[in-house]
């Protein structure tokens, strides 16, 4: 089983050269720490910045540089700033390349759920709606299960939609499955995972083409 | 060179008052307008419609007005952070309308640029697009949102000289300009305010023109939400 860095460490291989890439909160932030350092990739943050680096050093925070989590970055050399609307067009224009974000709740059909449980504190969508419906590759990066132990993985989400039909890859601590018109479709395994665990945690139509391999990290 | 330099947040909130609705710049409370706000709070106005991303912490930022119970409504994409702000949404004094992100900064942005609204397909098929017009364009759908209509627009700048123009800084550029020319008076305070001619024509970000009135503000405090660091190795 992996934990939040293996799930991250796995989707950075999902990452190609020459990616503009925006990652979510949570577990997707930690993907940066995983990218090859012999590919050319930007990250994007929605609140206005192309080309996001790692946090600064201590006593070389700025208040005017920091990304969509509120948190103090840095910029690497060929970065730039925009405004919201401009930052967006990126987003809805299909410009940025993959989106990794997580999720409370994905539907074997791409619907995904992430910023709302009724009767709790409602925050907000912040960016989520308008990434999902607007990107072609999104990569969905969550545990399996709740903490109940419930699946995450649906025939139909239970929670109010983020988005319909969006999601194109799941990557969990048990597995990486590809949405498919007939389900989920499995691909690969965590390791020391079998494919009989990944069955029993996932209550949407899963399809298991053979025999599935252990994911390599 | 038209001038639209005023003396003081004083002066460059004249006219504010109770039920209009307002725009504020910034993303969390990176590049908020902090002058306009304290003023706002000093002038007492009630019953405000706010439009801004995101709704302050308790202390600063929008906080400080939602403490005094002077607004009635948020136009907000995400508002965590704030305990006042969730007990008034809860008992029902203050009403939410949750927006995405992105369809927030183009409702800003179509009303600057005169449009009524625009298709998006941001929130089609979730509780967003609940009684909202949709439509079909090459095999995908779109939910048709509207412009904003706002009396005041307060943003927040770098630098800015007496024409107007402005100049942001790193990520606090973020709504701001957006929110230039998108209400019936925009409001720019500045880090900066600078004579015309001091800033490169070539470098400026929002010009002159969407800008009502322009003044030098004091005492920025800027204060960081999540302040992240890494160890020199």
């Amino acid at each position: 089983m992996l934990n939040k860095e293996g799930i991250a460490k796995r989707i950075a291989k999902e990452v190609q050269d020459g990616y503009y890439v925006n990652l979510g909160i949570g577990i997707p932030t930690l993907v940066a720490n995983f990218v090859r350092e012999d590919i050319s990739v930007e990250f994007q943050s929605e609140n206005g910045v192309l080309g996001m680096g790692p946090f600064p050093f201590e006593g070389e925070e700025d208040a005017d540089i920091i990304n969509a989590g509120k948190q103090t970055i840095t910029t690497m050399p060929g970065a730039s700033f925009f405004d919201s609307a401009t930052s967006f067009g990126m987003i809805r224009g299909k410009h940025v390349d993959l989106t990794i974000l997580g999720a409370m709740e994905v539907a074997e059909n791409g619907d995904i759920a992430n910023w709302k449980i009724p009767g709790k504190m409602v925050k907000g969508m912040g960016g989520a709606m308008d990434l999902v419906a607007s990107a072609e590759n999104i990569i969905v990066a969550m545990m399996h299960t709740n903490r109940a132990g419930a699946s995450k993985l649906l025939k139909k989400c239970s929670l109010p939609l983020t988005g319909v039909g969006c999601v194109k890859k799941i990557v969990t601590n048990l597995a990486v499955l590809e949405v498919t018109k007939d389900g989920f479709l499995l691909l690969e395994r965590a390791p020391g995972i079998t494919v009989a665990e990944i069955e029993n945690a996932t209550e949407g139509t899963l399809i298991v083409p053979g025999s599935i391999p252990e994911m390599s990290l | 060179m038209i001038r639209k330099t005023v003396r003081n947040v004083q002066e460059a909130l004249d006219g504010v008052t109770d039920g209009m609705t307002l725009m504020l710049g910034g993303f969390g409370l990176c590049g908020i307008p902090e002058n306009a706000i304290t003023e706002l709070v000093r002038l007492g106005v009630k019953d405000l419609c706010c439009i801004s991303n995101n709704a302050g912490v308790d202390d600063f930022g929008l906080g400080l007005l939602l403490q005094q119970r002077q607004v009635q409504k948020m136009i907000s994409s995400y508002v965590g952070e704030n305990d006042e702000f969730e007990r008034q949404m809860l008992s029902g004094e203050l009403a939410v309308e949750l927006t995405p992100q992105g369809t927030l900064a183009e409702k800003c942005r179509a009303a600057q640029a005169g449009f009524p609204a625009f298709y998006t397909p941001a929130g089609y098929g979730t509780e967003v697009a609940e009684g909202k017009e949709t439509r079909e364009f090459n095999g995908k759908m779109y939910v048709l949102e509207e412009a904003f209509q706002a009396d005041y627009s307060f943003v927040k700048a770098w630098k800015g000289d007496e024409a107007g123009n402005l100049v942001f800084k790193g990520t606090a550029r973020n709504f701001n300009p957006c929110m230039c020319g998108a209400a019936k008076i925009t409001v720019a305070e500045v880090e900066e305010l600078l004579p015309a001619g001091a800033l490169d024509p070539n470098e400026i970000h929002v010009p002159g023109i969407f800008i009502q009135r322009i003044f030098q503000g004091i005492d920025y405090e800027k204060r960081i939400e999540q302040r992240t660091v890494r160890q020199r190795t």
